[in-house]
């Protein structure tokens, strides 16, 4: 307690004595970002030219990645979709094991993670960038992201550490030391691990941080009628202050009533948007078409349609991690004794964010712009797909702002973790504190710079960790592809059953 | 079907009155009383990820409570009262998880008590016990 509050003194401190200064600080920081921010996107980013387009290598990487898993494993994200459907319903769970963490709950809480403001704002900034027709790629994307995510989930799980005081750690830093290790690749698993454990944290910084506290600060600054401008340290430092109050300060309460409140919120988005483009609906043709020729001939984009393609994969990526190995962190707490159960839970994370979600906003704001090309006044992000609302419900920007806010949050509150997680394994769990005062720092520094350097930082971190988090996989991909195999084979046997309600083994399905 | 009861208790004065009237009548029929706490738990509900990391010592700590502070002492008593005495801690839905425990262990009838529930809820999707009474494949008995 006694640090929390020389802390709080300290921030006081702080804030009194920069307010003088206040309407400078925006661009101070600003102007000290932006330089860092394009360096590490050339870093990161390094781009082939190829027909004109520019194509940054990690999104090669990413694409390759995703498709080679697709064929590895046989079509697992169309194949194994039945069941993880069943998994999920709990069909295959053990009553002996109720209380403990169900298939269900690793999925709402790894979705809670992945679904932010990226699924509102980002599809924004990718049609604005790459046209009607990065919109396809984005599912593409997806769809074969789908088998990555299936990868890494089953050796998130299968690699996971049980903790002495009964809690469990688990993620690609685990499968990647004990993964490799197993395959007497001691020294380069051990290098991975830390490699991704330093990258997870930075990553958390941005993907998980700032680019959520910066959109949902715009948001509310929209809504506010601009009231807000040159104010966003104050926004900044109010979000800061609740993070703390949870992840510092202990205080789950604020967290849970999030996570309760963020389901809801995700249906009650896709509602509205749902009404919205059957309110469109004379434009849904048109819409749908420039999508489909967009993808193929995208006029007035740099780079054509392999620009959209680009654009495409970048924001799928970015919106549901797959490849970056994020939500095996979070799927590790599962109860199960078949790794790759998980695996096929989690097949369902870029079903529900990209192919879902990602696609019910595109669709918005592709109705919106057939109908009126300046619906947004040039806006981008959160505030275009906002004025897409807008033009059918005027009153719809409060309660989207709302919602984004609290997508914004319990992203963060899950990105805390993630992040945390690589900090305890580089340093021990002694120094959790500190990780957690530098994180809530980057809350309030996400409101204070604009978009464009935001996103330049977090793409290229959370990018740059997804190299050896893919290669660890291509080392693992066979281990799981032999668990999932021995897996099929004992449903199809009937060794593995479900149980149905009455806890009594029903009969095997046939498969 | 096995000569014996399962007993569903609480902390609350109704399953102690249940208790009660079970003992009684397994002592007229010499059978074995299986006192069972279940703990409420839903695989639906939504966490952060920390809780869900700390889910398997939480869940331990549940049932080492429900087990020391519910069922050892009235397992005691009935034991005192020349009876065969099983105790059985579940998460789950109350009457849902009830049901199925009492299929599992194969037993003559259940006997609950009549929770004093008369909220809002109650009244909407009515009580743990008459949801008990509507579910179960084996007769109930609901002590008042």
């Amino acid at each position: 307690m006694k640090t929390i509050a020389s802390m709080l003194a300290m921030l006081g401190a702080w804030l009194s004595s920069s307010s003088a200064h206040a309407a400078g600080i925006d661009e101070t920081i600003n102007e000290l970002t932006a330089p860092i921010a394009s360096f590490i996107g050339q870093v990161v980013f390094f781009k082939i030219p190829l027909f004109g387009a520019q194509l940054p290598l990690v999104v090669l990487w990413l694409v390759v990645g995703a498709v080679f898993f697709t064929l590895y494993m046989g079509f697992v994200n169309l194949r194994g979709f039945k069941h993880a459907i069943e998994l999920v319903r709990g069909d295959y769970a053990n009553p002996k094991d109720s209380g403990e963490v169900s298939h269900f709950q690793a999925l709402a809480t790894a979705v809670s993670g992945t679904v932010g403001i990226g699924n509102i704002g980002g599809v924004a900034v990718a049609v604005t960038v790459g046209g009607a027709g990065a919109t396809f790629w984005m599912i593409l994307a997806g769809f074969l992201g789908m088998s990555t995510k299936f990868v890494e989930c089953a050796l998130g799980v299968k690699y996971r550490q049980e903790n002495p005081d009964g809690s469990v750690s688990g993620g690609p830093m685990y499968y990647m030391r004990n993964g490799l290790a197993a395959q007497g690749r001691e020294g380069l698993g051990k290098f991975m691990g830390t490699f991704y454990a330093v990258g997870i944290f930075i990553g958390a910084l941005g993907i998980g941080n700032m680019f959520q506290s910066n959109q949902a600060y715009v948001q509310l600054n929209t809504v506010a009628g601009g009231a807000l401008d040159g104010l966003g340290w104050l926004v900044g430092l109010a979000l800061a202050g609740l993070v703390f109050l949870v992840i510092v300060g202990g205080i789950k309460s604020i967290a849970s009533v999030t996570e309760k409140i963020v389901p809801f919120m995700a249906v009650l988005y896709c509602t509205f948007a749902i009404i919205v483009i059957l309110l469109n609906a004379s434009y849904i043709p048109e819409a749908i078409s420039n999508i489909f020729v967009g993808a193929f001939s995208a006029e007035g984009v740099t780079g054509g349609a392999l620009g959209a393609l680009i654009i495409g994969f970048q924001r799928a990526v970015f919106s549901n991690e797959a490849g970056i190995g994020s939500a095996s962190i979070a799927h590790s707490a599962v109860k199960t004794n078949e790794p790759v159960t998980e695996g096929y839970v989690s097949l369902l994370e870029p079903f529900i964010d990209t192919i879902v979600i990602c696609t019910i906003t595109a669709l918005v704001i592709g109705t919106s712009q057939v109908a009126d090309p300046n619906f947004a006044g040039g806006a981008t992000g959160v505030a275009m797909t906002s004025a897409a609302f807008e033009r059918q419900f005027s009153w719809f920007p409060l309660p989207l702002a709302i919602a984004a806010l609290l997508f914004a949050f319990s992203t963060m509150i899950s990105w805390s973790y993630y992040g945390l997680k690589g900090w305890t394994y580089l340093f021990g769990e002694g120094s959790q504190t500190l990780y957690k005062v530098i994180f809530c720092a980057f809350v309030a520094l996400g409101c204070m710079v604009q978009l464009g350097p935001i996103l330049d930082i977090s793409d290229a971190l959370v990018f740059l960790i997804c190299v050896p988090n893919i290669l660890a996989l291509y080392f693992l991909a066979p281990v799981v592809k032999r668990e999932m195999n021995d897996y099929l084979a004992r449903i199809k046997s009937g060794e593995i059953r479900k149980h149905n309600q009455s806890g009594s083994d029903s009969m095997a399905e046939e498969t | 079907m096995n000569n014996s009861y399962l007993v569903a208790v609480d902390n609350s004065d109704g399953s102690k009155r249940a208790l009660q009237h079970a003992v009684e009548r397994a002592k007229a029929s010499s059978a074995k009383l299986i006192l069972t706490h279940v703990i409420d738990w839903s695989p639906y509900s939504f966490h952060t990820p920390d809780e869900l990391a700390e889910r398997t010592k939480r869940r331990e700590e549940e049932i080492i409570r429900a087990r020391d502070i519910v069922l050892v002492p009235l397992a005691e008593e009935v034991r005192q009262a020349g009876l065969e005495v099983e105790i059985e801690i579940q998460h789950g839905r109350g009457a849902e998880t009830l049901a199925q425990l009492a299929e599992q262990h194969n037993v003559a009838q259940i006997i609950a008590g009549r929770s004093g529930e008369t909220n809002l809820k109650t009244l909407m999707f009515g009580s743990t016990s008459s949801k008990l009474v509507q579910i179960s494949s084996v007769p109930v008995l609901i002590v008042p």
